[in-house]
């Protein structure tokens, strides 16, 4: 079997943000980036499948600017067997990912495409779904544990009622969770090896699709700040304050 | 033209985030329809056309909507979608979890999770896990959006009666089964629609732990929430998680105990009306968006906590 694992490159999760003042985006400039977190859980789940001899090959692909490259190159180190950069340097929304991703999957012909569930900048949710309804596969979302078989895997999904478990048909696409795994690091000598693995490269505007984004943003601007507030010395003047000033017990 | 609205539901009864969907979607256009579809749902069907908001209701009944599997769902309301100029549902992993699939079907790029409609064509979206507002504007012809639930108010339950039509089931892919659901069955109010929520964190050390906080909760009539570290721990169960990945929730009153507030955390409550913060270090970064902040250990606070509410005899229940 083989895994296509799709990985994005967004502004580091520990990274307090910063708007632009005249309203069209954010600060990303000498800003750290990496990989969007549950895309490095979607690499991780995808090299285990292959150390448990399950899955030959596991091809790590990102859209972006040439920097993804790093993103594709840290997959790699991992476990990753090669990698695929579609050079696109606009943003483009997930509708126009996911037809990318589908030109992709129709010349890689993989059995499974992985990837996180949510990108946590534009913090979306769609490319995976979108790509499964594309290709007429079945998905499973919002994943946390992966049990593949022969012609099918099944599911463990988070919801917000709990859990749920699915069983989908081959091929399928997987969007993964924060807790279906813990991403390994990769080592230095992993890190060298990844230098020589082959990266194809792509670009965007080659493919033929129509990327042109249908949503237009306006503006960007910084959510109402909260009111500073106050420490208080003990419990009792806690909840004197919540009785009396806040008034919500 | 009209808003066709994909309820939640669990086949008997209308989940309560479809009441705050209808309200938004209402902003977008008055003439709101409700698609129920489900297995043996007349219930929900006459719970959705006694809300006023409502004009009119679909109602498409057979096996295979029973789980929501989106491959089974998607299609029909595709197909549901062509007489309409907006397709809407909640944000939650109801609405996450299918409406892309329609949208890219319909060739439509998706708006995510509005807490603002602006006008029919323009919305205000959270991105950066809340910590920028974009405004957007769909430039497709239709539109597919869903709904921050917390950002809107309830829509009033009784009073309307719209008129209800049944649809045809359309052909599903039979490519994926359900096995099984596993819900968290619990007394206390929801995660997503209490008014006072109490939250732990790793700061709780254990899941044993834990029972500080749900004898709070239990004193408030509150409901539980939880850091992503804490459920990551093993000490509570995913559906307490709030976050950016996890549930926004906006109570009137949050109380985080042993929460250090990483952005992903304050993402899923900070617009909380009152927000108090528990926690023995005095620098987290969760007393930066606290509304009262006790630097305290929280195993000697929350027992005196517990033991100031019993003194009060004034908590609504």
């Amino acid at each position: 079997m083989k895994i296509l694992v799709a990985v994005k490159r967004v502004i580091d999760y520990n990274v307090q943000i910063r708007v632009k003042e005249d309203g069209s985006g954010v600060h990303t400039d000498n800003v750290k980036m990496s990989t969007n977190p549950p895309d490095d859980n979607a690499v991780e789940e995808s090299v285990k499948l292959k150390e448990s001899g399950k899955v030959k090959e596991v091809v790590a692909i990102s859209i972006g600017e040439d920097k993804a490259q790093e993103t594709i190159r840290k997959a790699l180190a991992v476990g990753a067997d090669k990698g695929i950069h579609v050079k696109a340097d606009n943003y483009i929304e997930p509708l126009g990912i996911a037809k990318i991703l589908k030109k992709i999957v129709e010349k890689e012909k993989p059995d499974m495409v992985f990837l996180g569930k949510q990108a946590i900048d534009d913090d979306c949710n769609q490319t995976g779904q979108m790509l499964a309804a594309m290709l007429n596969w079945p998905q499973a979302t919002f994943t946390s544990k992966v049990n593949l078989k022969e012609k099918s895997v099944e599911i463990v999904r988070e919801i917000d009622e709990g859990l749920e478990t699915i069983e989908v048909n081959l091929p399928a696409v997987v969007s993964c969770d924060l807790r279906l795994n813990e991403p390994r690091f990769a080592s230095l000598p992993n890190i060298m090896k990844a230098k020589k693995k082959p990266m194809e490269q792509i670009n965007a505007k080659d493919l033929g699709i129509d990327l042109n984004n249908r949503i237009q943003q306006i503006k960007v601007e910084e959510p109402p700040k909260r009111k500073a507030g106050i420490k208080v010395a003990n419990v009792a003047e806690l909840v004197s304050k919540l009785k009396n000033e806040a008034k919500v017990l | 033209m009209s808003v066709l609205l994909v309820a939640e539901h669990d086949n008997s009864k209308l989940k309560p985030f479809t009441l705050n969907a209808i309200t938004a979607a209402s902003k977008i256009d008055g003439d709101v329809h409700v698609l129920v579809a489900g297995a043996n749902c007349e219930n929900v069907t006459k719970e959705v056309a006694s809300v006023p908001l409502v004009k009119k209701v679909l109602w498409c009944d057979s096996p295979n909507y029973q789980n929501y599997l989106p491959e089974n769902l998607a299609p029909l309301v595709t197909k549901t979608a062509e007489k309409y100029d907006h397709v809407v549902a909640s944000a939650n992993t109801f609405g996450k979890n299918f409406m892309p699939r329609v949208a890219a079907a319909l060739d439509i790029s998706q708006v995510s999770d509005i807490i603002k409609v602006s006008s029919p064509d323009t919305f205000i979206r959270p991105i950066y896990a809340g910590n920028a507002f974009a405004t957007v504007k769909s430039n497709d012809k239709k539109k597919c959006v869903t709904i921050r639930p917390t950002s809107f108010d309830p829509a009033e339950k009784t009073g309307g009666s719209a008129q209800v039509d049944k649809i045809e089931a359309v052909d599903v892919p039979n490519t994926s089964k359900f096995i099984k659901r596993e819900e968290t069955k619990s007394e206390r109010p929801e995660l997503g629609t209490a008014r006072i929520v109490v939250s732990g964190g790793r700061g709780l050390e254990s899941g044993e732990n834990f029972k500080l906080i749900t004898d709070i909760a239990d004193k408030l009539n509150a409901a539980v929430g939880a850091s992503r570290a804490a459920v990551d721990a093993g000490y509570i169960s995913n559906d307490h998680q709030v976050g950016q990945t996890g549930k926004v929730v906006v109570p009137d009153l949050y109380i985080a105990v042993g929460i250090s507030g990483a952005i992903q955390h304050l993402a899923g409550m900070k617009e909380s009306k009152i927000i108090v913060a528990i926690n023995k270090d005095g620098e987290a970064p969760i007393f930066s968006v606290a509304d009262y902040g006790l630097e305290a250990d929280l195993f000697k606070a929350l027992p005196e906590f517990l033991a100031e509410l019993n003194k009060l005899n004034t908590i609504q229940k």
